[in-house]
């Protein structure tokens, strides 16, 4: 259910908003090339020159800082601004096979099809429908007032924890779905085509981080080993601090499968604005959150290149207004800070919409 | 350079640049490093033909990547290019130049294509009118099974209309190359002589006698066309001499007619579009057939998603949003104009993907589903 209304529009009034991002989508599609082309391939560049350099740096131990850090980023790179726009097909126009979506994979131990599945299908599909959306919440946190309090919850923060430190390790697991398996909905054997690709992608990723890259570097092995651990981790950092900000801020509505039944194609676009948050900074910034620090845009427009959401951002935001719609947005400490309190909060079982009253605990969940 | 391929394609590398692969980091230092792919540098570009009033023809010279394994004489190469806006075309275009090895230089010899359509750049108007030498073009290794044996036929008939005289034309160089003994006789049609390719050299080939019957044919100018009566009396019994032949589809049917089925014949065809460039505004009536070639099913375009006529007919491609937003059905579109219903945009490519959730076929359509 929302916590953000449209109420005050009428059906016509959500079919026009809808017509209006379709303009404003027709306008950017055939406004694509050049620049659009130019800019992926100097990101890509960039991400190759960095990685080269971050791998050659373990050579020279007191350069071991540098070197972390610029395999971090060419990590952050690839995952972000290259592999998760361009498996979403922002740049299939190309014809450019090293930037198509079907023949892109990733530097991250989850296969590109797996993850292209859940992500592009389900999740920017059914975007923060509750029991449609696994995003909300990954199937292990309690992200959402209407996901029902259960006594495991209580470890909802130590959880979060967990998957920001293994986040990389977390999308890999995503499909497999093991909450369903656990709670007897779905069996292990249902997950046996995932098992091979995963096994693969694994192997090909660890082998190449934490053997042969070490092994290559000799004397300096073990140096090596953890600097590319390091880099690993400070990614899965970044990447699930950015994407916990995209849906989770307060303010964010969700949505129940009754009420996005037989949804119209501006329905569908008002819950696209609605089910995400923007996080304002400055251009580098944008750029190193692979542009989803505009996930307002992105999930309007998802098949766009992200470099275009900042240039449109003003323009959605004004339409907005027009129509009295919320548009969440602001600095990465405000919308962290909220989706912490979030997860701290929902830990607990929820309390009624709160006066001033007594507090008043939620009904017990009937395992 | 064998020691740098070997390093260069060995698994350890792979294992170290995975999941991109070698190519992707050398293609930054250097185009022409490849460990797999296969790309090439303009190194000349020679108009054959420029009559006004007439799209132009000329030979590209391609140095290959060391990757290039060499080619037949007869086969193709797909041949790729970044054309207006960013937009990277792939197209097939026969080889000219005779036999190679891997690693050598080759020609391909091209017309520029009159009816490509006006919003996107053809990839032969590029290559012949505006590619600068030095320009990287992507390729595929060659291929197709249109060459000539390893032993070659005391007597060799080649046919050839129009640009097909391209691969008929590698065969005739590699044969003299070859030092073949034997006989050719080589037929070939063009419009007129100002439009003949290769003139000069054919001139040549003529004239040297080294038992290769030449015959130049412009029909329009009142010379015979060809018939079972004329290849009679230039080739006695030409039904049983192996034949190779090549060109624009009026001549291909009369070749077929003529041969009648004989074993001897080897066929290239065109590959030519049946995209109407101007066609299929939205709200036109839907017309034409969809092909969904794999599956072996045609049925009439009913103005539908070109997923929901799949689904009609019984098929049950993969899919997901329904929406165009997800990619799951992306499909091979290897003939006709479609038009996206979220843009509106139309395209008329030939082996193109689409979301065929989105796509509404505005001519007939072949799918590779």
């Amino acid at each position: 259910m929302s916590t953000s209304t449209f109420d005050h529009l009428t059906p016509e009034q959500i079919e026009e908003f809808g017509e209006e991002m379709d303009a404003l989508r027709q306008r950017l599609v055939a406004d694509l090339g050049e620049a659009d082309a130019a800019y992926i391939r100097t990101v890509v560049k960039r991400q190759r020159q960095l990685e080269i350099a971050g791998r050659a740096l373990f050579y020279l131990p007191p350069a071991w800082p540098a070197a972390v850090a610029a395999l971090s980023l060419s990590k952050i790179f690839d995952n972000m601004e290259i592999g998760h726009n361009v498996m979403h097909g922002q740049y299939d126009w190309m014809g450019d096979p090293g930037l198509n979506s079907r023949m892109y994979e990733w530097d991250t131990v989850c296969p590109s099809e797996q993850w292209k599945y859940s992500h592009n299908y389900i999740h920017h599909t059914f975007t923060n429908i509750l029991g449609k959306d696994r995003d909300i919440g990954y199937g292990i946190l309690r992200m959402d007032e209407d996901q029902q309090w259960r006594p495991y919850y209580l470890g909802n923060p130590v959880y979060a924890f967990l998957l920001m430190v293994f986040f990389e390790w977390g999308v890999l697991l995503h499909d497999l779905e093991v909450e369903r398996i656990a709670a007897g909905e779905k069996t292990w054997a249902e997950t046996k085509h995932l098992h091979r690709g995963m096994l693969r992608k694994v192997r090909n990723q660890t082998l190449k981080d934490y053997l042969l890259f070490p092994a290559v570097t000799g004397p300096f092995f073990v140096p090596t080993l953890i600097g590319n651990a390091t880099a690993n981790l400070v990614r899965n950092v970044w990447a699930f601090n950015i994407i916990f900000c995209g849906h989770f801020p307060s303010g964010v509505a969700t949505f129940s499968r009754e009420e996005t039944e037989d949804e119209t194609r501006g329905q569908w676009y008002l819950r696209q604005l609605l089910g995400s948050a923007n996080i304002t900074g400055s251009r580098l910034f944008h750029v190193m959150t692979g542009n989803l620090s505009h996930q307002i845009e992105h999930h309007l427009f998802p098949d766009l290149p992200a470099r275009r959401y900042p240039e449109i951002a003003p323009e959605v935001r004004e339409i907005c207004e027009r129509y009295g719609l919320a548009y969440n947005t602001g600095p990465l400490r405000k919308q962290l800070g909220s989706v912490a309190r979030k997860i701290l909060r929902l830990a607990l079982p929820t309390r009624t919409p709160s006066y001033d009253g007594p507090e008043v605990v939620g009904e017990p969940a009937a395992a | 350079m064998g020691l740098a391929q070997t390093l260069l394609r060995s698994r350890a590398l792979e294992a170290l640049t995975s999941p991109h692969g070698v190519d992707r980091y050398l293609e930054i230092a250097n185009p022409m490093w490849a460990a797999r792919e296969v790309r090439a540098r303009v190194v000349d570009v020679r108009r054959e033909v420029d009559v006004p009033g007439h799209p132009p023809v000329a030979t590209i010279t391609l140095q290959p990547t060391s990757t290039w394994r060499g080619h037949r004489a007869g086969q193709h190469v797909q041949l790729g290019v970044e054309v207006a806006g960013a937009r990277r075309t792939t197209r097939v275009f026969s080889i000219s130049s005779p036999d190679s090895r891997a690693g050598d230089r080759f020609t391909v010899t091209m017309r520029a294509n009159p009816d490509a359509p006006r919003d996107r750049q053809s990839v032969s108007r590029y290559l012949v009118e505006r590619a600068p030498v030095g320009t990287v073009v992507h390729l595929s290794q060659a291929q197709g099974e249109f060459v000539l044996p390893n032993r070659v036929p005391d007597h060799v008939v080649l046919i050839s209309g129009g640009s097909g005289i391209t691969p008929v034309m590698s065969m005739l160089r590699s044969l003299q190359r070859r030092t073949h003994r034997g006989r050719v006789t080589f037929l070939h049609y063009a419009q007129s002589p100002d439009h003949q390719i290769f003139a000069a050299e054919l001139d040549e080939v003529r004239r040297s006698g080294w038992g290769i019957d030449v015959h130049l044919l412009h029909p329009e100018l009142g010379d015979p066309a060809l018939s079972p009566a004329y290849l009679e009396r230039l080739v006695p019994g030409y039904r049983d001499v192996p034949t190779w032949a090549c060109g624009p589809a009026p001549l291909m049917s009369a070749v077929h007619a003529a041969y009648d089925g004989s074993e001897a014949l080897h066929v290239e065809y065109f590959k030519l579009g049946t995209a109407r460039p101007d066609g299929g505004a939205a709200g036109e009536p839907a017309d034409g057939t969809v092909s969904f070639a794999r599956s072996g099913v045609d049925v009439g375009n009913d103005g539908g998603t070109l997923l929901e006529q799949a689904e009609a007919a019984g098929l049950a491609p993969e899919s997901g949003c329904r929406m165009g937003i997800c990619l799951t059905c992306t499909t091979r579109k290897t003939e006709g104009t479609v038009r996206n219903v979220l843009t509106g945009e139309t395209s008329s490519q030939p082996d193109e993907d689409i979301r065929i959730c989105v796509s509404v076929p505005c001519t007939s359509t072949a799918l590779d589903l």
